[in-house]
């Protein structure tokens, strides 16, 4: 399917939850509402057409540095989705403020959101409602902060750890 | 409570009474299996694991908050160390994400070097894998033989590259240098010694009884767990699913040479295992064929007017006296010292705003200089506009996924690798669940975890 | 100075030939440099043939641990156990400069050189460091080995 075509079949069946498409480079974009992407997420794997039932990544970008973006949502969350019978991709966004930064969990539809969704905790600060084991993945848990934001200096030194039982 | 028998009080709660307890396992950060580190906690009944927990994140290393510091091209030698094993595919995929995002094509004789230094990468990393693991399982003469074949297939890339492991060879808009004189001979010498180390491997491994003992059945995972984890490459193509980035997506000169993608249909580890030593085969194919296919062959200058010094030559650009430079027909060695300026326009492309001219140009011309210095300069350099792309290239281990957002600056706003051994690094603990203790080893090798690209 | 002393300087010389050819290796291999290392112990570029063949998976049946790639902030308590386990004597192999100083990775997550840790004896430098250069600083550490030279 073409990228134009799955955009299509998304904002026909979404309609007001898609605030944004775009298409550039040749990948096709879609920013989805907080409250309604897991059953975007649902919608994309199940339906036949569309069929994506790889979940090939899961992160977040801060764009509190992002000149024309200061002043809206900090994060986005992004979905790239891959579809192994069509062979095709799109990409889901989910713009999330500083405030309030929870999204729900998308372990349900993919279990691979799990780990991935821990390393967006880690390394954003955002939080999955409703994820299992909302642990941090990659730094150890008495880390404080979170490295990947725009706001954490890359060499800030925390105090080192001890030997764990 | 009952009181404590003198059993119990020797042997510890619960003994002689024939209840069980549960032992906890840990195969902590520093352990044998030389692949990496990371931490498996498993709950044993026995010799059965009932449940497992992996903890990762040991070698994380910051590199997606390293690559935002330096210019695009500085993100390069970061690139090299995800996939340590495999480094030109990191690469040549960052590169490309890059390029995409720059809405630039590369020239067609950088398409067939970046698919043959990929192809021996991915060489060298089922060598290792496939040695590593067998090393596990005590067949360690294997081992020896794929790592003596790593060394032949590691001259050629030092050929081309200067360096054995950590190359940082791709650049945005092309790679460092073209190929070496005499290259195909080489790699005709290598894959011949490397297919006679894996026609070796074959004798010893694949109808040995105790290494299908080991390895069949043994860490299967269904063809719709293995894709509700997102997991790619090999492991995929173990469960039947044809999908390999190079054909479903194909780049580079992947569309110009045939080459098949491998897959068998049980999914334990000796299905990986088989997949693995074909598609070594199939990489030697590619490579072979691009070699044979790939556009100009190598230039051979024969200079009039005066011959001088390469050294020298530069040295009087840099002095300033460039009167006449630029007509001297010299010729620089095309690796290491510096770029034959014909040889360098085969490989990188034309764009101004991305390469670096040569050095001929920019020693001798002042457009040359002020094209240098508009890159290399601290606020200027490789600007894409502003935008974001995801490019995927078939790493050693499955899709390999750069996703990088651009501000419009000359540095990158965010680099993501979507590193292929994280899904079957999560999808672990379920390939390991019902399996006993020292089947923990050849599944965990055969997923081929490398820290680096997991950790990042 | 009498006879007593010159076998006791013997004993000693000989006792730090016996170490320095039979090296047990505990390798720490975290990163990259682990491919070297792996390259550096096999048939090309042999380590056997300086004794140091056989590595062993135990700290505590180690003398010389080689400390492979870089070391994050969540492991170093890991190293520090696996120091404080081997026995004496024991020497300390930083291997790859990500171990000596830190690398290029000057950030939150890296130990900024082992040396912060635990006493080091020989620094390889290198990213990752030629076969070559691992076997001139084991040969190094030999000579500190004979002469019974100790860190701790």
């Amino acid at each position: 399917m073409d990228g134009g075509a799955i955009l299509e079949t998304l904002r026909a069946r979404f309609g007001a939850a898609l605030t944004d498409t775009h298409a550039q480079h040749g990948d096709h974009t879609a920013v989805v509402d907080r409250g309604a992407i897991v059953d975007v997420l649902k919608f994309c794997r199940d339906d036949a057409h569309l069929g994506f039932d790889m979940l090939s990544d899961l992160t977040a970008v801060d764009y509190l540095k992002y000149p024309g973006r200061e002043d809206g949502p900090r994060f986005e969350v992004v979905y790239h989705l891959y579809s192994v019978p069509h062979n095709h991709r799109v990409r889901l966004k989910v713009r999330v403020d500083e405030d309030d930064p929870v999204v729900p969990t998308a372990v349900p539809v993919w279990p691979i959101a799990n780990w991935l969704e821990r390393e967006v905790w880690d390394m954003f600060g955002i939080r999955f409602d409703g994820h299992p084991d909302p642990r941090r993945l990659l730094m150890y848990e008495e880390f404080v902060g979170h490295a990947l934001r725009k706001d954490y200096p890359i060499n800030r030194r925390q105090p080192l750890i001890g030997p764990r039982t | 409570m009952a009181e404590t028998t003198r059993r119990e009080i020797m042997l510890g709660e619960g003994a002689g009474t024939g209840a069980s307890q549960d032992i906890k396992l840990g195969m902590g950060p520093a352990h044998p299996a030389m692949h990496g580190i990371i931490r498996i906690v498993a709950d044993l009944d026995g010799e059965t694991i009932r449940k497992a927990d992996v903890e990762i994140g040991y070698l994380h290393r910051a590199f997606e908050k390293d690559c935002e510091v330096g210019g695009w091209n500085n993100a390069i030698p970061y690139t090299d160390r995800l996939n340590y094993v495999s480094p030109l595919i990191n690469n040549f995929a960052y590169a490309s994400a890059v390029e995409k995002l720059l809405g630039i094509d590369v020239t067609e004789r950088c398409k067939y070097i970046r698919t043959i230094m990929s192809e021996i990468s991915r060489v060298c990393d089922h060598l290792t894998c496939v040695g590593a693991s067998s090393m596990e399982l005590g067949a360690f003469t294997v081992f020896l033989y794929m790592i003596k074949a790593r060394e032949f297939l590691w001259e050629l890339v030092e050929d081309v590259t200067g360096a054995r492991l950590t190359i940082s060879y791709g650049r945005v808009g092309g790679v460092k240098a073209d190929l070496p004189e005499g290259f195909e001979a080489k790699v005709r010498k290598a894959f011949k010694e490397t297919r006679e180390v894996l026609a070796e491997v074959h004798r010893l491994l694949t109808g040995n009884r105790i290494f299908m003992d080991r390895m069949v059945g043994v860490g299967a995972l269904s063809r719709e767990e293995t894709i509700a984890y997102g997991i790619t490459g090999p492991l995929l193509r173990a469960v039947g699913v044809a999908y390999d980035v190079r054909t479903a997506a194909p780049h580079w000169a992947y569309d110009r040479v045939e080459f098949e993608v491998v897959t068998q249909k049980d999914g334990d580890n000796y299905a990986r295992y088989l997949v693995r030593m074909a598609e070594m085969e199939q990489s030697m194919r590619i490579a072979e064929e691009a070699l044979a296919r790939m556009p100009v062959g190598p230039i051979n200058v024969d200079f009039e007017g005066r011959p001088i010094d390469p050294a020298a030559y530069v040295d009087q650009g840099k002095q300033g006296k460039t009167e006449g430079l630029l007509l001297l027909p010299i010729r620089l060695s095309p690796n290491l010292e510096g770029q034959n300026k014909r040889e360098y326009d085969q490989v990188n492309t034309g764009d101004k705003r991305v390469v670096l001219p040569p050095k001929e140009t920019t020693y001798g011309s002042i457009e040359g200089l002020m094209n240098h210095f508009m890159l290399i300069m601290e606020g200027y350099g490789i600007r894409p506009p502003a935008g974001e792309a995801y490019f995927a290239a078939e790493g050693a281990n499955g899709e390999l996924g750069f996703y990088v957002v651009s501000d419009g600056g000359d540095r990158p706003y965010r680099v993501r690798c979507r590193p292929p051994c994280l899904p079957p690094m999560a999808a672990l603990h379920r390939m390991i669940e019902g399996e006993m203790v020292a089947d923990l080893i050849p599944t965990f090798g055969s997923v081929n975890m490398i820290g680096g690209e997991l950790d990042r | 100075m009498g006879v007593g002393s010159f076998f006791t300087s013997k004993l000693d010389e000989a006792i730090g030939w016996a170490r320095k050819y039979s090296i047990f290796q505990y390798p720490f291999v975290t990163a990259c440099c682990g491919m070297e290392y792996m390259a550096t112990a096999c048939s090309h570029y042999d380590v056997d043939r300086f004794g140091a063949g056989l590595p062993r998976f135990s700290p505590r049946q180690a003398d010389v641990l080689f400390v492979v790639g870089t070391i994050s902030h969540k492991m170093a308590p890991v190293l520090k156990r696996i120091y404080d386990q081997m026995t004496e004597p024991k020497w300390v192999v930083a291997f790859g400069v990500c171990t000596c100083t830190g690398g290029f990775y000057d950030n939150y997550a890296t130990v900024q050189g082992i040396d912060t840790i635990i006493p080091v004896d020989v620094y390889i430098p290198g990213c990752p460091p030629r076969p070559e250069s691992v076997l001139d600083g084991l040969m190094k550490l030999q000579d500190k080995i004979a002469v019974g030279a100790q860190r701790y």
